[in-house]
């Protein structure tokens, strides 16, 4: 279809809650690379899709597809071991440890895989594993905070110690869940920031997002998700240019 | 900082070890210094470090330990009675039976966690005991226990020593570790050492952070990349084998097992011990161990009139109220002693001891973190 890679295919999925229609015939395709955002007005069917995407929950019929494996029914670490890693909307991080080993947790998973029995090493031997932390931690500005204890940070802090969770794993396809959701003004331009630094790196992201300022900064591809289904796609002028869109989200929710 | 880190960590296992070794000289004044009661130490101590990595690490608590105890026993025994007198093989066998069964129990339990969990592993502790008490009874000899007698085959040894008159000891080539002997003490005081080092190996490892990282945050851990199971699976294992060790090192000592050593007080115990020295820390659990063993064997003796050559200088009066109501919490008033003082600790510690301990030792204005475990753990075993 396009000259470039598709990476990830929703293919036709359908997620029924009860009587709710959470996903009906969705149908997305995102490109290689790109930053494709998905937009939609509250209880459109944004964080199901994610869930769907990351192994949480599991489609009624339709598959997802990512990298040309189906991943759907797989357990949720497989999916990570393939290069999948979601960034949560609520801060998933590991409270009670500090923070270069909340990094270094991830990176021993891409380095050791999803299980090894490595007990009689110390933790203190693994300096590239160590290294690989230390410059994560440094991208998102949490260096000089390395002992800290994960748990006190503040939420803003939170959110980037999960970026760089994500980023030491060197993912080929980064989910973003709100990545900017009841962040400050300031906060937020940072976090925009720091995410286009990794445009170039050619790591393909999803990003879940309400504010449109974020949206229109960082996406080459829109999409627009309403009470479960596609209403349109394309560039994010497009869309912005979009009746229905404008109708279904743009008119009511935008500040 | 991190060559630092692994210099601390030696100079802790040199200061255990030699705490250890030294541990007759230690409980002179305490009045514990007799071996019987020095090896109880250890072997608790084993048993509550094992423990401790599962419970301290991953926050699983396991309600079933003892049924690993004791499993550990009947097969030390039946290794003195089928092969040799000798305690190594006694031990092998002891740590590869309890690990099939936390193997087995594990694999089981695991598929729940938090209190299901500890459900899980009670009921199988439980069933042990009954099985161990009854039904098993070729096995285990029921409730009168399982011991030598003189007919026993005891392969190995027919072949090399010529039978004696009376049932013959366990020996440990040549040294005799039953009945209460030095030999007996320091054969556990050498298990303990190794099992702490073990212990402070896994700890420090990758394996032991992901643990931590599991009791943190199990969700996060699977969207992470980590199959979380045979992690849980390999702790749980390790940690039985820790109480496999342990009860062999009874029947070593001491080789007559009954289906008691599984029942679910002895499980009970070891969540005390480790909880009242500090879950999570290294030397917390073998102090914990230390301390319930000392309250049950020697505050247990005290009687009213111990309390009254202690009270004796003060007034009639004041003295006979007193040790009248002292003696509610000594000899057979123990554990009301020992549930007061795990009621305090649990209240005000929640750390256990070794928060005690690091509390008191950053009031000597030292600076505080991992390297001050050493000291604090000799000053308290001074005392």
């Amino acid at each position: 279809m396009t000259a470039r890679n598709v990476v990830l295919h929703v293919a036709d999925v359908h997620k029924r809650f009860g009587g709710l229609h959470a996903l009906a015939d969705v149908d997305l395709q995102v490109e290689e690379g790109t930053t494709h955002a998905i937009i939609g007005p509250n209880g459109a069917g944004k964080s199901t899709l994610l869930n769907v995407c990351i192994g949480r929950l599991a489609p009624d019929t339709g598959a997802v597809v990512f990298d040309g494996q189906v991943i759907t029914g797989k357990q949720p670490h497989e999916i990570n071991q393939m290069g999948v890693v979601r960034v949560f909307q609520t801060p998933e991080i590991f409270s009670d440890l500090n923070l270069l080993q909340n990094v270094m947790v991830p990176a021993f998973a891409k380095r050791d895989g999803a299980f090894r029995l490595n007990a009689m090493r110390s933790v203190a031997t693994r300096t590239d594993i160590r290294d690989e932390a230390l410059h994560c931690l440094e991208e998102v500005g949490l260096l000089g905070q390395k002992d800290a204890v994960a748990g006190s940070l503040s939420r803003g802090d939170k959110r980037r110690l999960e970026l760089a969770m994500g980023l030491v794993q060197k993912p080929r396809l980064l989910l973003l869940d709100e990545p900017t959701a009841g962040m400050s003004r300031h906060d937020t331009n940072s976090t925009i920031d720091l995410l286009k630094k990794f445009k170039g790196r050619g790591m393909t992201k999803v990003i879940i997002e309400h504010d449109m300022h974020v949206v229109f900064s960082l996406a080459d591809r829109v999409t627009v998700l309403a009470q479960g289904r596609i209403i349109a796609e394309g560039s994010p002028d497009e869309v912005r240019g979009n009746a229905r869109v404008q109708e279904a989200y743009l008119g009511g929710a935008h500040p | 900082m991190w060559s630092n880190a692994a210099r601390n960590d030696w100079i802790l296992l040199a200061g255990f070890s030699l705490v250890v070794l030294c541990l007759p000289l230690i409980l002179e004044p305490i009045g514990a210094a007799y071996p019987a009661l020095m090896q109880k130490f250890c072997i608790f101590g084993i048993f509550a470090i094992g423990f401790n990595i599962l419970f301290g690490l991953t926050g699983y608590l396991s309600f079933g330990h003892a049924a690993f105890l004791g499993v550990g026993s009947y097969a030390a025994v039946w290794s003195f009675k089928l092969l040799t007198m000798n305690a190594i093989p006694a031990i092998v066998f002891a740590i590869v039976c309890a690990a099939v069964f936390a193997l087995v129990i594990g694999y089981v339990s695991l598929k729940r966690s938090g209190i299901y969990f500890s459900i899980l592993t009670l009921a199988f502790a439980q069933m042990s005991y009954n099985l161990a008490y009854s039904v098993l009874t070729p096995l285990t000899n029921g409730e009168t226990g399982l011991q030598l007698s003189l007919q026993d085959p005891r392969i190995i040894d027919a072949l090399f020593v010529a039978p004696q008159a009376g049932l013959p000891r366990v020996n440990l080539f040549g040294l005799h570790t039953s009945g209460g002997g030095y030999a007996g003490f320091y054969l556990c005081a050498a298990a303990l050492i190794v099992c702490f080092f073990i212990a402070l190996r896994i700890f420090r490892s990758p394996f032991g952070l992901m643990l931590r990282a599991i009791k943190s945050n199990q969700t996060r851990m699977r969207y992470t990349g980590f199959n979380t199971r045979p992690y849980l699976l390999a702790a749980f294992v390790i940690s039985g084998m820790y109480a496999g060790l342990a009860g062999g090192l009874m029947a070593v000592t001491d080789p007559l097992v009954g289906a008691e050593r599984m029942q679910w007080t002895a499980s009970g115990e070891v969540v005390l011990m480790t909880i009242l020295g500090g879950a999570g820390t290294l030397v917390g659990p073998v102090l914990g161990a230390a301390v319930i063993k000392y309250f049950e064997n020697i505050f247990s003796s005290f009687s009213a009139t111990t309390l009254q050559g202690v009270f004796g200088f003060l007034p009639d009066v004041i003295e006979r109220p007193l040790v009248s109501f002292l003696s509610l919490f000594v000899g057979d008033g123990w554990n009301l002693t020992l549930g007061v003082v795990f009621m305090l600790i649990v209240i005000f510690l929640p750390g256990g001891l070794m928060e005690g301990l690091r509390r008191i030792w950053s009031l000597f204005g030292r600076r505080p973190g991992g390297g001050d475990k050493v000291p604090a753990a000799q000053t308290q075993l001074a005392e």
